[in-house]
């Protein structure tokens, strides 16, 4: 088995705001392994985005800030780094790629020069060599044509395309680690597929680690190897992909499977979970899921399940599995 | 099919053309004038007949050549003691056109850098430099200038210093505005993500985006910079005399108005045409910064 390259434990991120302290990320702990993906899915609001702004540190002081836990990236302790130490990682060792490729692109500089600018930044290197280095960025990318594309605007290309320079900046100094928020969102169905595709091409070649951070079943079973499923705050149940469809033990990740729509079965009513998520100020006691699951036990609402692992890399944090 | 006529195209196309003919114009009359303007203080020792300051008792408070008893000896007429109204309004272009570009260069360069700097970086930074801001928008600016005037003493530069020390904070304000808008902006936590630092942010990343709003400005406040200053100097907090500036010569003229309306209206006309010229500018830099009203 590969290197662990990303090791999260117990990551708590808090929001300090004036109604009150919003836990957004509260307990996290997952790994990721050279050239593996590792999804996290969940709900929106769970706090997947910020878990992956965590782990770069780029949370919108001084509001949130990372209150407690580790994230041991190939041996160092990303929280115990100076804030230009920080910097030298981003980009370089770690990149991100955000949702809405329409907007992540600056409109006044060239598709040459934005992605020229993580490779000088990080790289040190005499202009010609920059342009190469930004030429095989888009090559990877399969960007047709790299060498016109270098001299337009964002506004010249459409969403795919854009979507596709973004993942060439994160590419461009070939990181360890590849955190993907939602990337495929804005995308249409078909873009979405071949974007998927690429991304794991791309894997297999730079042998890149990749967080895909999203609330898609199906670009899950498509892209990761590896799964954990989040709620309020906390990753309830973490699996090898193809056992969490199969096999699912949490009652929350059942629920959810089961509210997808399915074209082999035939239901009258799409399944869904009652209730409402918890506002994350003000948590239930307990397991966080108790109030909304239908085989909630008096223990469930009265302490924290503990995580168990029931058999080799799976893991869930339910007392049902006690 | 024939018979059903969708659209008149040559009515359309001669829209059209009527409209891009109006917007050029809106660009290229204002711009002749401020350029012409520029090219008269430029080259005023060569278009003036007379220095500016020249006096001749024996010609006083002659009327402009098109009134009954003017001479083409002086076309714009003389002031009350003899000076050349033509000379002294050329002349008077360098003061009152510099002082304006000194004084823009001036606000708007730290208007923008305050701007940014609090707009970006926020929290307690941002707090400071607006409640500064505030206070800059609240102080009356002309009582500030007089007082200016009674310590340094009146001059181009008390001018300069006078209308700069509070004209940055409408920058400042605007500016931070901006800014503020652009540190939410998704390319902007783009260049956080692959590591770029603050200041390099500010300056590659907000400034680029707030140039359009900034030339704006900059065109729309020469009106007022020019006003200013003839405001001031119509206090006698101005240039002094006998250095012409557009603003000292419509205050020299205004106990004269209904006699030698002249002396008054001339340098008048031009601060309108400046101020004038300055807004269709600004305006028409707006509209074509504007991708809405863009390619119509």
């Amino acid at each position: 088995m590969s290197k662990i390259i990303l090791q999260v434990e117990d990551l708590r991120t808090f929001f300090f705001t004036r109604k009150g302290v919003v836990k957004a990320v509260d307990g996290v702990s997952f790994y990721v392994r050279e050239g593996e993906t590792f999804g996290i899915v969940g709900e929106s609001g769970c706090g997947k985005t910020v878990t992956g702004l965590s782990i770069l540190r780029l949370l919108p002081e001084p509001a949130g800030r990372i209150v407690g836990g580790k994230i041991i990236f190939n041996g160092t302790n990303l929280l115990e780094l100076s804030k230009k130490e920080m910097r030298e990682y981003r980009g370089r060792m770690i990149a991100m790629i955000l949702q809405d490729p329409m907007t992540s692109l600056n409109p006044v500089y060239t598709i040459g020069d934005q992605i020229a600018e993580s490779v000088r930044l990080h790289q040190g290197l005499r202009d010609e060599m920059v342009e190469k280095e930004v030429i095989s960025a888009l090559r990877l990318l399969k960007i047709p044509s790299p060498e016109i594309l270098l001299e337009d605007y964002p506004f010249q290309l459409s969403g795919g395309m854009r979507q596709r320079v973004v993942g060439a900046i994160a590419m461009s100094c070939y990181p360890r680690l590849l955190i993907a928020d939602e990337p495929t969102t804005a995308l249409d169905a078909t873009i979405q597929a071949q974007y998927i595709a690429l991304f794991k091409e791309i894997q297999k070649k730079t042998n890149v680690a990749i967080i895909y951070i999203t609330h898609d079943f199906g670009v899950i079973a498509n892209m990761c190897h590896r799964v954990g499923v989040m709620y309020a705050g906390k990753i309830l149940e973490t699996a090898m992909t193809k056992e969490l469809f199969k096999a699912p033990k949490h009652p929350y990740t059942s629920a959810l499977i089961n509210s997808v729509p399915r074209l082999d079965r035939k239901d009258d009513r799409l399944y869904s979970i009652e209730g409402q998520p918890p506002s994350l100020m003000n948590l239930p006691p307990g397991c966080r899921f108790s109030p909304r699951c239908s085989m909630a036990q008096a223990v469930c609402s009265e302490q924290e399940p503990p995580e168990v692992e029931i058999s080799d890399g799976h893991s869930v944090s339910c007392w049902g599995m006690k | 099919m024939d018979t059903t006529k969708v659209m008149d195209w040559d009515k359309v196309r001669g829209s059209t053309r009527r409209m891009r003919i109006s917007s050029q114009l809106t660009f290229v009359l204002p711009a002749a004038v401020l350029l012409l303007l520029v090219l008269v203080a430029i080259f005023a020792p060569l278009l003036a007949p007379y220095p500016p300051t020249k006096i001749a008792m024996t010609e006083r408070l002659l009327p402009p050549v098109f009134v009954e008893g003017g001479s083409t000896a002086h076309p714009l007429g003389t002031d009350l003691i003899g000076r050349d109204v033509l000379s002294r309004v050329i002349y008077g272009a360098r003061v009152s056109l510099s002082v304006s570009l000194l004084v823009i260069l001036i606000t708007a360069s730290i208007g923008t850098v305050l701007g940014i700097i609090a707009g970006y970086l926020g929290g307690r930074t941002d707090a400071f430099l607006m409640r500064v801001t505030d206070i800059s928008l609240a102080f009356p600016g002309i009582l500030i200038a007089i007082l200016l005037a009674v310590i340094l003493g009146p001059g181009y530069w008390t001018v300069v210093l006078a209308i700069s020390i509070l004209g940055w904070a409408p920058y400042a304000r605007l500016i931070r505005g901006e800014a503020l808008k652009l540190r939410e902006a998704d390319f902007v936590a783009q260049a956080r993500i692959i590591g770029t630092s603050p200041a390099r942010i500010m300056v590659r990343h907000i400034f680029p985006n707030i140039i359009n709003p900034l030339i704006v400005m900059a065109t729309l406040s020469v009106g007022f910079v020019i006003l200013t200053e003839a405001a001031l100097s119509y206090l006698g907090a101005g240039i002094p005399p006998p250095i012409p500036s557009w603003g000292n010569m419509v205050s020299d003229g205004r106990n004269l108005i209904d006699s030698a309306w002249w002396i008054s209206f001339f340098p008048g006309l031009a601060i309108g045409l400046v101020v004038l010229s300055g807004n269709f500018l600004g305006d028409w830099i707006r509209d074509k910064l504007d991708p809405r009203l863009r390619q119509v």
